[in-house]
This record gives C-alpha cells, sequence and structure tokens, in this order.
C-alpha cells in the first residue's frame, strides 16, 4: 500500500507516493536516488545510515518513510552549499584525514555537522559521546574526532562560519 | 630547481571529496536496470546433509522468478582463497566447495537460493522453503573434530587438513637447560572483520555476452578467475569491475558471493541479479579470523637467554578451508626474525571443524601468535624479574639478521629503535611511577603498563607469487592516467600509488589521475589488496612505468630543443636543464606535441609488470596503559601507542589513519571482540549490538610514532604498514591487564567477567577452585 507524503529534502519541497513498509533510507536510495546514505545494518546499530531530520541525528533505516510527512529532512547530498563548496565540517573531515573507506563517512558527517550545531563549543570528550552511535572500522575514530575538533576551532576563530541551527522542534 | 619530493607528503587523499559529498558509488549505489534479487538459503543446523526440500509454498510468493537448489548449478569444486593460481595442482588452495551444498558443514551454509524481483519477495520465499536434514554431531574446537571417532567433515579428506613443524636446535635440551620453564596455554577468539559495507555483487550479461560482476572485492583479478571457474566458464568471459568499497581487511580477500551472483544471471538468462548480505549474514557466514589454541613451553635463563620455545598450535579453519594452513603455520618465521633462541619449535596443525569458516585477516595470523609469544615473553621476563623492555632488547633479533626458516635477510630491521624511542615517546617511566602511586591509594581500581612487539613481513614472498603491473598514459594537458591493478580498498593505496607516480615522474600530485573504479578487463594485472603487499609490489610496477615515461618525455624534448637528454630534468611539471635549472619547456607542451604536431604526434602510453622475489621485514611494538576495576573486572584503556619500523612512510597522514584504524581492531580483540557459538553451532552474536565493536566511548585518544628510515629494498624505501598495526596491541593490553592487577590472563577477549573470573581464581587459595 501507498501512502503520499510531503516533506522538505534538502530544502526543496517534495512529494512522494511511498510503499508504507519502507524505511526512510529505502525512500531515499531508491525513491530518490539520494544513495549517498548508506546502509550497514539496517537495524538501527550502526549509524551508517544517519540523516538530520528536524535537527536531530537520526538512524534512517528504523525511521518509517511515512513519519517524513511533514519534516525537514538533510542528507549528505544536502550540506555543501549550492555552488558545489564544502560545508566546513565536510573540509574538515578532509583536512584531519578523517576519510578512509568512507563509508561510515555520510553518516559521521552529518552527525558531527549536527553536532556542531548543538554546541556553542566542544570538548573531545564530548565529541566522543556524540558521535557514539556511529560506527567506524577504518579510523579508530581519532582522525574523525580531529576533525569535529578542528571546525570547532575554525568556527570559534572566525565567527562568520557559525552556521545557525537548522530547523529544529523543543520538546 | 630543486625536485620538489611527493614522497612523504601528507596528500589528502583523492577520493576524500567524493566521500564527505556523499558521491562515491559503491557496489549497491549504480542504478541497474530491472534489477533482480537473489537471497541465499542458509542451514539452521551445522553438520549433516540436506535430505529433502519441499518449495512449493515458496515458488507461490509473488515475485519470485527462481529457486535454485544444488543440483540446478554446477558441481565443480573451488577455493574461496585469494591467492594467485598456482600452475602446480599440488600447491592449489584446497578445492572443498561448490556454489550450493546439501552437505551443510557450519551453520549458515549455502544451501540454496532464490531470485526474486524483490529482496522482500525473495526473504518470503525463503522462510518458506522447507528443509529437512540428516544431523551429524557438530565440532566446535579441533580438540573435538581430532577424536579418533570423529565423522570427517568433508569425506575425501581428514579433518586435519594440514600439520607442519619448523624450528631449529633442540628444544628438549634447551628446556633442560633452562633456569625457568614456563608452560602456558592461551586462547585467540573467532574475531569478525566487520567492514562498514556488506558483501555485495551485482552480476549481469553485458552486450559483448559475456558476464560483467560489479563487487566489493580486494582482489578483481582473482575473482574473475575463481568466478568463472565455479561456474565452469573460460576465465575471459568474466568481468570484475571493483567501485569504491566500504572497508575489507581481508573478508573481501575470500570471493564469497560473487561466483553465485553470476550462477543467478546465467539461470536468469543474464539479467541482472545483485547479492546483498545482511549485516547477520556478513558477520556469521563469511569469513572470520582463526581462533587458534597455542600450547607453549618457554626455557629462560636468570640472565635472560632464551634457551627453548616449544609452541603447538592448533589453528581452527571452520567448516571449509579457505586460506587454510597458510595462516595457522605461519608463526615460526616470524617468532625467529624477531627474537633470538637457542632452540624453537613451532608445529601447527590446521583442523577443520563445524563454525564459520576462517580466512584472512588483517595481520594474517599474526595477531594470534603475537599475543601467544608477547604473553609468554612478559611472563618470563617477570619470572626472572627483568624489566620487561630490558628483556626483548636483550632478546631482539640484530639488523642485518639472516632468518634461515625464511631465506630472508633481514636488513634495515630497526626493532631494538622501535625499543628504544616508543618508551621514551609514551612516558614509560613516568606511567609506571604514576600506577605505583595510583595502585597505592588502594581504591576500586588498579593502573598498569604493558609491552607487546612484533615483526611483520611484506608480501608474501617467499611463499606466494608476486607480480603486479602498471600503465601511465600522458593526457593531452600534461597529465597522467595512472591504472593499476592493485586494489584501492579505503586503506588509501590509491593515493599512496600516485605519488609514487609523481614524485618518480617528477610532476605535481594532482597530475596523476586514477580511476574510481579497478576493472579487470582494462587494468593492468595485479593480485589484489592483502599481505600490505600493495605499496611494496605495485610500487615497483610504478616505479619502473614511470621510469619510462620520464625517459620518453625527456627523449621528446631532447629532440624537439635539440639539447641532450642527460642535461635535463623533470621538475615539477617542467623540463628544466640540470645544470642551472633554466627553464627548456613544459610536460604539458610536450604532451600536446605528442597528441597533435604535424610531423611527431604519437602518444606516450609507458607500461610495466614486474615479479617480485624478495621480502623486506617491518617491525613495531605497542605500548598500552590500563585501570582496571577490581569489583567488576572491566578495563579502561587510558592510553595506547605503537611505534613502527616501515621504513619511508609515503604519506604520514594516510599512515598515520592506518595504524589508528588497526590499533582499534587490535584494542577489540584484545577487549571485547568475539563470536559465540551455542553446543549445536549456532552463531550467538551474529549482529552488531552484540558483537562489541570499538566505539567512540570505548577508545582513548590513539598515538603513533614511526621509526623511519629507508629501506634498502622497498621501491621508495618502503615496507608494509597496512596490517601491522593489529600485531600488537591485545597483548600489550594483556600485559598492561597482568601489570595492574599482577594475574596474566591467556585468554582473549579479557570481558570484564574473564577479568573478574580470573581475579577471583587467583585470590582463592591454592587447592581449592
Ligand atoms: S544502517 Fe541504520 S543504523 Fe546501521
Ligand atoms: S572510514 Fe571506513 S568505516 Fe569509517
Amino acid at each position: 500500500m501507498k501512502h503520499e507524503i510531503n516533506f522538505t529534502l534538502n530544502g526543496e519541497a517534495v512529494t512522494c507516493a511511498v510503499d508504507i513498509r519502507k524505511s526512510l533510507l529505502e525512500m531515499l536510495r531508491d525513491d530518490f536516488e539520494l544513495t549517498g546514505t548508506k546502509e550497514g545494518c539496517g537495524v538501527g546499530e550502526c549509524g551508517a545510515c544517519s540523516v538530520i531530520i528536524d535537527g536531530r541525528t537520526v538512524d534512517s533505516c528504523i525511521y518509517l518513510a511515512v513519519w517524513a510527512d511533514g519534516k525537514a529532512i538533510t542528507t549528505i547530498e544536502g550540506i555543501a552549499q549550492s555552488d558545489g563548496q564544502l560545508a566546513p565540517i565536510q573540509a574538515a573531515f578532509i583536512e584531519a584525514g578523517a576519510v578512509q573507506c568512507g563509508f561510515c563517512i555520510p553518516g559521521m558527517v552529518l552527525a558531527s555537522d549536527q553536532l556542531l550545531k548543538d554546541h556553542a563549543q566542544l570538548s573531545r570528550a564530548e565529541i566522543r559521546r556524540g558521535l557514539s552511535g556511529n560506527m567506524c572500522r577504518c579510523t579508530g575514530y581519532q582522525k574523525i574526532i580531529d576533525a569535529v575538533q578542528l571546525a570547532d576551532a575554525k568556527r570559534q576563530a572566525d565567527p562568520k562560519t557559525v552556521v545557525l541551527p537548522h530547523f529544529k522542534i523543543e520538546q | 630547481m630543486a625536485q620538489k619530493h611527493i614522497i612523504g607528503q601528507a596528500e589528502s587523499r583523492w577520493d576524500a571529496i567524493a566521500k564527505v559529498k556523499g558521491q562515491a558509488n559503491y557496489t549497491g549505489d549504480f542504478p541497474i536496470k530491472n534489477l533482480l534479487h537473489g537471497k541465499i538459503l542458509h542451514a539452521t543446523i551445522a553438520h549433516g546433509y540436506v535430505t529433502s526440500y519441499d518449495i512449493s509454498e515458496a515458488e507461490k510468493v509473488p515475485g519470485v522468478l527462481k529457486i535454485l537448489l544444488p543440483e540446478d548449478l554446477p558441481q565443480i569444486k573451488y577455493s574461496t582463497a585469494g591467492h594467485p593460481w598456482n600452475l602446480e595442482p599440488k600447491k592449489r588452495d584446497i578445492e572443498d566447495r561448490t556454489m550450493l551444498t546439501r552437505h551443510v558443514r557450519v551453520y549458515g551454509d549455502d544451501i540454496g537460493a532464490v531470485i526474486a524481483k524483490t529482496p522482500l519477495a525473495a526473504k518470503q520465499a525463503l522462510s518458506k522453503i522447507k528443509v529437512t536434514y540428516d544431523t551429524y554431531p557438530v565440532y566446535l574446537t579441533p580438540k573435538q573434530a581430532m577424536a579418533l571417532d570423529a565423522k570427517r567433515i568433508h569425506e575425501e579428506r581428514d579433518n586435519v587438513i594440514a600439520s607442519t613443524a619448523v624450528g631449529f636446535g633442540d628444544v628438549n635440551q634447551g628446556l633442560d637447560e633452562a633456569d625457568f620453564v614456563l608452560h602456558r596455554q592461551l586462547h585467540t577468539p573467532v574475531q569478525l572483520h566487520a567492514h562498514l559495507e556488506n558483501q555485495v555483487a551485482t552480476a549481469f550479461q553485458s552486450e559483448d555476452q559475456r558476464y560483467t560482476c560489479i563487487s566489493s572485492t580486494q582482489i578483481p583479478h582473482i575473482c574473475r578467475r575463481i568466478v568463472a571457474q565455479a561456474n565452469g566458464l573460460p576465465w575471459s568471459l568474466v568481468r570484475v569491475k571493483k567501485p569504491f568499497i566500504g572497508g575489507g581487511f581481508g573478508n573481501k580477500q575470500d570471493v564469497t558471493i560473487e561466483p553465485l551472483a553470476v550462477a543467478m544471471s546465467k539461470a536468469m538468462g543474464g539479467k541482472p541479479v545483485q547479492i546483498n548480505l545482511t549485516r547477520e549474514e556478513s558477520l556469521a557466514y563469511t569469513r572470520t579470523r582463526h581462533a587458534i589454541d597455542y600450547d607453549v613451553k618457554l626455557g629462560v635463563k636468570k640472565d635472560g637467554t632464551i634457551t627453548a620455545l616449544d609452541m603447538q598450535v592448533l589453528s581452527n579453519q571452520g567448516g571449509y578451508a579457505s586460506h587454510g594452513h597458510a595462516i595457522g603455520g605461519k608463526g615460526g618465521t616470524f617468532i625467529n626474525a624477531l627474537y633470538k633462541m637457542n632452540s624453537l619449535n613451532y608445529g601447527a596443525k590446521t583442523v577443520y571443524t563445524n563454525i564459520a569458516t576462517a580466512g584472512a585477516m588483517r595481520g594474517y595470523g599474526m595477531p594470534q601468535v603475537i599475543f601467544a609469544l608477547e604473553c609468554v615473553i612478559d611472563d618470563a621476563a617477570d619470572k626472572i624479574g627483568m624489566d620487561p623492555i630490558e628483556f626483548r632488547l636483550k632478546n631482539h633479533q640484530p639488523d642485518g639478521f639472516y632468518n634461515e626458516l625464511s631465506h630472508t635477510k633481514q636488513q634495515d630491521f630497526r626493532i631494538g629503535d622501535c625499543l628504544k624511542q616508543g618508551p621514551e615517546a609514551f612516558k614509560w617511566q613516568a606511567k609506571v611511577q604514576q600506577a605505583k602511586a595510583f595502585n597505592q591509594l588502594q581504591g576500586p581500581t588498579r593502573r598498569g603498563v604493558g609491552i607487546a612487539a612484533f615483526s611483520f613481513g611484506t608480501a608474501t614472498y617467499p611463499f606466494g607469487l608476486e607480480t603486479s603491473g602498471a600503465r601511465l598514459i600522458l593526457l593531452p594537458d600534461g597529465s597522467f592516467k595512472l591504472m593499476v591493478g592493485a586494489t584501492e580498498i579505503g586503506q588509501g593505496a590509491d593515493t599512496a600509488l600516485s605519488q609514487m607516480a609523481a614524485d618518480t615522474l617528477g610532476v605535481p600530485f594532482e597530475s596523476i589521475i586514477r580511476d574510481a573504479i579497478t576493472d579487470t578487463d582494462t587494468d593492468p594485472f595485479d593480485t589484489g589488496a592483502y599481505a600490505s603487499r600493495q605499496t611494496y609490489i605495485a610500487g615497483y610496477a610504478i616505479r619502473d612505468a614511470a621510469e619510462k615515461m620520464r625517459k620518453m618525455i625527456i627523449q621528446r624534448a631532447a629532440a624537439t630543443f635539440d639539447i641532450r637528454g642527460e642535461f635535463m630534468d623533470i621538475v615539477d611539471g617542467n623540463i628544466v636543464s640540470v645544470s642551472d635549472g633554466d627553464l627548456i619547456t613544459t610536460v604539458k607542451d610536450m604532451a600536446q606535441a605528442s597528441y597533435f604536431d604535424w610531423q611527431t604526434a604519437k602518444t606516450m602510453v609507458a607500461e610495466s609488470s614486474v615479479n617480485i622475489h624478495n621480502n623486506s621485514y617491518a617491525s613495531g611494538c605497542t605500548l598500552a596503559e590500563v585501570e582496571v576495576d577490581l569489583q567488576t573486572g572491566k578495563i579502561k584503556l587510558l592510553s595506547l601507542m605503537n611505534v613502527h619500523d616501515s621504513g619511508k612512510i609515503i604519506n604520514p597522514l594516510l599512515a598515520a589513519g592506518q595504524v589508528e584504524g588497526g590499533m582499534a581492531m587490535s584494542a577489540g580483540y584484545g577487549l571485547n571482540e568475539g563470536l559465540v557459538y551455542d553446543e549445536l553451532g549456532r552463531p550467538m552474536n551474529n549482529n552488531l549490538l552484540d558483537y562489541k565493536l570499538p566505539t567512540t566511548m570505548d577508545l582513548p585518544d590513539l598515538d603513533e610514532i614511526f621509526v623511519e628510515t629507508k629501506d634498502p629494498l622497498g621501491p621508495y624505501g618502503n615496507k608494509a604498514l597496512g596490517e601491522n598495526p593489529t600485531c600488537s596491541p591485545a597483548p600489550a593490553i594483556r600485559n598492561a591487564v597482568k601489570n595492574a592487577v599482577g594475574v596474566g590472563i591467556d585468554t582473549i577477549p579479557l570481558t570484564p567477567e574473564s577479568v573478574y573470573d580470573a581475579l577471583q581464581a587467583a585470590k582463592a587459595p591454592k587447592g581449592v577452585s
């Protein structure tokens, strides 16, 4: 059975008649061909499928597609600027050498970006806690944490790069 | 103008931008029209025989197109191990499997398959297939499978698939002469690779009526051969393409699902079929790190001389031979590479059992043997009251040692430097004092420090064939297309190899263009990503091709400008005069002329292929600091440092990343990871919730230093680094725990339960358990 939903995807208003059994991950990959979002487990264990929904990092594999109705969703394809310039967190991942196989990276980048948006300043311990839901088998996390710290340091040095939080629901 | 060296620079990996943008396509990301989905029917017993299938209900599921049983596919036996083909039949990997089987040897064995229009339909059909089995006794350990009355797991051969012994000297005499003999039994667990991308393969008939298989493989060229063999096809009828790959760590050095993917496409008249394993399948039903049991006797004198080492090894192979004895049989050479001793006997058996098939995993047997060795070495130091670092410094092999077990001279072997510089950088002495002061407080926790050393070969010579090819094409704008069969699997090989090409050519790093896809139809032959071989073996091929290309460019410039070639050099993309550095022309101008000059146009391609008959031994050590909770047995890792003797470091940023990832993998090995089975051979924790990968919260900041020299043999002074970092962290952590609580635990992982039990046992009065 299909159900029509309307939501904002990477800043654009979209409509989709989606199979009600599908996960958000499946809808993003199959119906929108946004294959930057990866599946590492399909059951909410690894964080590879992380996307941002209304200012929160969510495992899209255990989030029903129909729940996206009315929400604002950001995927890895949606955080660079429209002219293709990398977001500060993407640039920091490259500079810090945080990327290896890259399979965890879309989820890591999004989770890191949201973490930065949620905190005016971050300690390494806070970064560790904030990224604890995202697994990586390649890096030992060292350079991923370095990357988030680098992005944090850069925005402290240059307040212009501070990006205001996305639309966020307070509970 | 001075040559700008690109070797040794922290160049950003060329694929990082695509990866942070979500633009990098992995096997599952390619849009393929009318894609069908294949799923495997896994056995629900660990040992037995399928007497019947009832597929009548499954066939009725809407969307199901075909159900395959073993009889429907070729019955050709093959091996999945990613080794080069051997022309001598006796030396080939054991060919003991077919794509689908009625003989069940492991829980989850591939006993059937479904092809459907959607993954869901395939799954529903699987659940409706009824299977009846004859069941046989299940053997979980080598000892059980070696019992006199044990049934053969494969009718054609004994459960002990290989048994070897290497060594020198008289071990019995050595043990007699020792002041102390330590006798230990040590056990390592079934570790899982747990690459974030599960195995996935898509196969289809291409326009030319051959079969293309897009796959997340570490070994495209070997994959082509094995797919063809299993399906009874000429090798040239198969083409393998490897796009970006989400980690492999050795698991994708076995050709597990690709033959079946191609067989499914064939069964569907060439339509595209994808097999995309679930996390649970990938963890339990592909390959693992061999669990190995060690029975060790070490003889030591009061002055620290090692008189004898006797190590008896039982390697748990699981249900199929895969890489087989190559792993369990490997340790003797590298023990000899690391320490001096009067006598050595390393006897190893590899034994079929009914747990998951073990294959290659990062370190290829070394993490196991180094764990066993470094526990006993550390305990020997304690026994004679010698500092553990001093004991190792006294006994390590010197630079230039000739290893008679591998006929290899260990040139530029820097373990001594590692053991000196590492503790200094780690502030070992200060940490020892801090731990003492901390422990005097008699709080609920204890602190300790530990060390472990290792040796590691580069590539597989003299045991395996080492060939590689490279091709450089000069493009019209003066950049170069680099084509190699060496495989990028996330480790950064492509970036390191591009740096090599740029360095030898004398052009900027950015002038080298790589490809996201390795393609067996177009890329030169190379056996692939394993054995920490690529920067070494492919490095020679790239150096040769780049030197040829450089010569061709200079020749053209020499002819154009009437200057002798030897008077010219290429620096940063410019062709300059050697004597005064004056600009003569540019690589770009020569490239343009090579394409478009009316008289002389002739494009430039340089090709090379090498067969390498040398090996450079690497070494290193790990230093660990831990805090152990006496009440719960929980270990907190406070600091961890790896020290590496890996020759010249091609790219320090990528190298550090490799080391940190390897340290994390080995910390997990020592502390948390292990696939466990119930008595029926059913895996109990094949998911990422119950199989404990380290998360950000489980690790401290990871440190590494490189004792950097230039290896005299390595093409750019480099030697192995990819796997080395996984060798020594686990035993260093174990030794640190011993230092903290006074109990050496010989079975990993050191879970809170096992540490708690060991502490209780140590407390119990002697004679009472
Ligand atoms: S794929 Fe969603 S958490 Fe692993
Ligand atoms: S970079 Fe490979 S899993 Fe994180």
